[in-house]
């Protein structure tokens, strides 16, 4: 991978990210509801009102109070939040982790599943394997992630509570973590009773999280595969003696993943946009479910850095997928 | 002692019930060790078809209906999976048509042919490798450890025929399939790649069925030749012959419309069109005489 190429796809992200942000920004400043109106008690005087809104700096215009924004974003300040009054990069960092392990979770789920799906429906192409999958990928796709997870709490949580259904760990574990990564941490560790009520709890909003995305590849590779299986080279390889299984992992995989990962690239921000709805519905202390909780309180600055958070993620969610292309095919690579 | 490979009496039809289509009426071909068989006829003749099914690599539409392929003997249409596979790389090889899409494009070269040596002769990845460079250089390809870590679409079309011509020899097999093996090919780069053929063939003495369009190929190649047409043998003898005393209309009207250096270009006729159709004709007749015997068109016989 050339650095140069990656210099040039981080510099590219500057401008976006700008983008982001002004949109953003006006947004949040057009629509009905202000901060203020949440948190003043009933009968507050005007003059304290216009106290409150000349301290967060909003009773200044729109592009002055962005430029102040941006002046202390370059600082490494994102500001503080009106509702938790804390900073907002602080509040960002301490629930990210929790968001990004749950999100990963379900992307390793979604790609191992989607590759098993997909590549068994082309083993045992034309049998009921085949129509079992495409059932699978058909409910995967017209369900969302959200639909999925309020299913799943009925199902395993109410119904049959074999899992629990909110929260990321079991309160009656007492342990203290040193990072805010647990489950990284717990498996560094060596703690599997930790791990083990950490996966507990990440398994059904991740499952939710991930049926989508599972759908997507397996459908995708799926197709990429019935392609790749037409191809000359196959015939040239079945030629050579070689049995079904391993011309299809071997010959016909690689080929697929080239298609399969960019079609399937732009689900994956799908999947992290997701974790909002998903980590409200399992109360699981993730950055989305503070979105929801500043956005309901118009917290209008952690609103602004949850956004940028969201942004920066999914440029890098691009970048990976792009780059993992590049690697993936050799005509590429060498042009 | 049976032949290397003897075709009896092969139809094939594609697609089933009232959609099927005829596209073999009974293929006779008879291939001794060493030998090379021109197969000759024009595109849709079904000389493809017969490559293919003495391979097993038929479309899923095209189906055997009756009559054997026997390899040393044995029935490879008939013969289960694994035997079958078993026979593929190590006793019948390939020479594809078409060397730009015959090579897998993220595999290195040298995957791609140490797989084969590796399925059937058990060789150590070592081995294989130290192979597969000698094979490249039996196929006359300089700087083989380069080509060995190359991919495919870094290699020019000659360059990867060449290598595929190396795939196919690479365990010595006894019978390959030659589809056109020059046909994409530029016209310079034919005669270098016919010639490599012919010459690794005589020298080890490998049966070669030889696909083509081209009694030019032929004269220069083959030891018989059977001409074919709507999936008939029309004409099977050695290739002195053939190109001296061709018995059948259908052949001299080949000879005719193929261009020669010592006859200009003006010269070449057409294959008549009456003559085709005299002979599209036959073909239906048989069609038409195998359903009246009561032979299903779609199926195998309806009782034996």
């Amino acid at each position: 991978m050339p650095l140069a190429y990656l210099v040039r796809r981080l510099a590219m992200a500057i401008p976006t990210l700008f983008g982001v942000a002004i949109v953003d920004f006006v947004l949040l400043r057009v629509v009905p509801g202000n901060p203020i109106a949440m948190m003043i008690p009933p009968g507050a005087s005007a003059a304290d009102i216009a106290r409150l809104r000349a301290f967060y700096g909003l009773d200044q215009p729109i592009p002055v109070q962005f430029w102040r924004w941006l002046e202390a974003l370059l600082h490494g300040n994102l500001g503080v939040s009106i509702d938790l009054r804390r900073g907002v990069l602080g509040l960002v960092m301490s629930r990210l982790p929790a968001t990004l392990e749950l999100a990963l979770l379900a992307m390793v789920l979604a790609v191992a599943l989607g590759i098993a799906l997909g590549v068994g429906a082309i083993y045992w192409q034309g049998r009921w394997p085949e129509a079992v999958v495409d059932g699978i990928a058909g409910l995967g796709m017209a369900i969302p992630d959200f639909l999925w997870g309020l299913l799943l709490v009925l199902l395993l949580g109410v119904l049959l509570p074999i899992l629990p259904i909110s929260g990321r760990i079991d309160p009656m574990l007492s342990t203290h973590f040193v990072t805010p990564f647990y489950l990284a941490e717990s498996l560094a560790r060596g703690e599997f009773s930790l791990v083990g009520s950490l996966l507990a709890h990440m398994a059904l909003p991740a499952v939710a999280l991930a049926l989508p995305l599972t759908a997507v590849i397996a459908r995708i590779l799926k197709s990429a595969l019935v392609e790749a299986m037409s191809q000359d080279y196959i015939l040239m390889a079945r030629v050579k003696g070689l049995g079904r299984a391993r011309i299809i992992w071997t010959e016909a995989f690689r080929n697929a993943l080239v298609p399969t990962v960019t079609l399937s690239g732009v689900q994956f921000t799908f999947l992290v946009g997701g974790t909002v709805l998903i980590e409200r519905i399992f109360s699981y202390p993730g950055i989305g479910n503070m979105a929801i909780d500043a956005v309901i309180g118009r917290d209008l600055p952690l609103i602004q850095g949850v956004v940028m958070t969201f942004a920066v993620l999914f440029i890098l969610i691009n970048l990976l997928i792009d780059m993992t292309y590049v690697l993936l095919n050799p005509r590429v690579r060498h042009g | 002692m049976s032949a290397l490979l003897e075709i009896r009496d092969l139809h094939l039809e594609i697609g089933t019930g009232r959609a099927a289509l005829p596209v073999l009426r009974g293929i006779d071909l008879v291939l001794e060790a060493g030998e090379v068989l021109g197969l000759v006829g024009e595109s849709g003749a079904g000389k493809t078809m017969v490559g293919k099914a003495l391979l097993g690599i038929l479309p899923p539409a095209a189906r055997i209906t009756q009559g054997q392929i026997l390899y040393q003997g044995r029935d490879i249409a008939a013969m289960p999976a694994k035997p079958r596979l078993a026979l593929l790389g190590r006793d019948l090889a390939m020479i594809p048509q078409d060397p730009m899409s015959s090579l897998n494009p993220v595999i290195r070269i040298a995957g791609q042919i140490t797989d084969v040596l590796r399925r059937h002769l058990g060789l150590s990845r070592r081995a294989a490798y130290e192979r597969a460079r000698a094979l490249l250089e039996s196929v006359h390809i300089r700087e083989p450890e380069r080509v060995l870590r190359q991919y495919p679409h870094e290699l020019s079309g000659g360059m990867r025929q060449r290598v595929l011509i190396a795939i196919a020899f690479a365990c010595r097999p006894k019978l390959i399939v030659a589809d056109e093996p020059t046909t994409a090919l530029d016209v310079t780069v034919q005669r270098q790649i016919l010639r490599l053929i012919r010459d690794l063939q005589a020298n080890s003495a490998t049966a070669l069925l030889f696909v083509t369009h081209d009694l030019g190929l032929v004269a220069k190649i083959c030891t018989k030749v059977s001409v074919m047409h709507a999936g008939r043998i029309l004409e099977a003898a050695p290739v002195a012959q053939v190109f001296t005393r061709p018995q059948h209309p259908y052949t001299s009207a080949l000879f005719a419309a193929t261009p020669r250096y010592d006859r200009p270009a003006e010269a070449l006729t057409p294959v008549p069109e009456a003559l085709t159709a005299r002979l599209w004709a036959e073909a239906a007749a048989y069609d038409a005489a195998r359903a009246a015997a009561g032979v299903a068109v779609g199926g195998r016989a309806a009782d034996a």
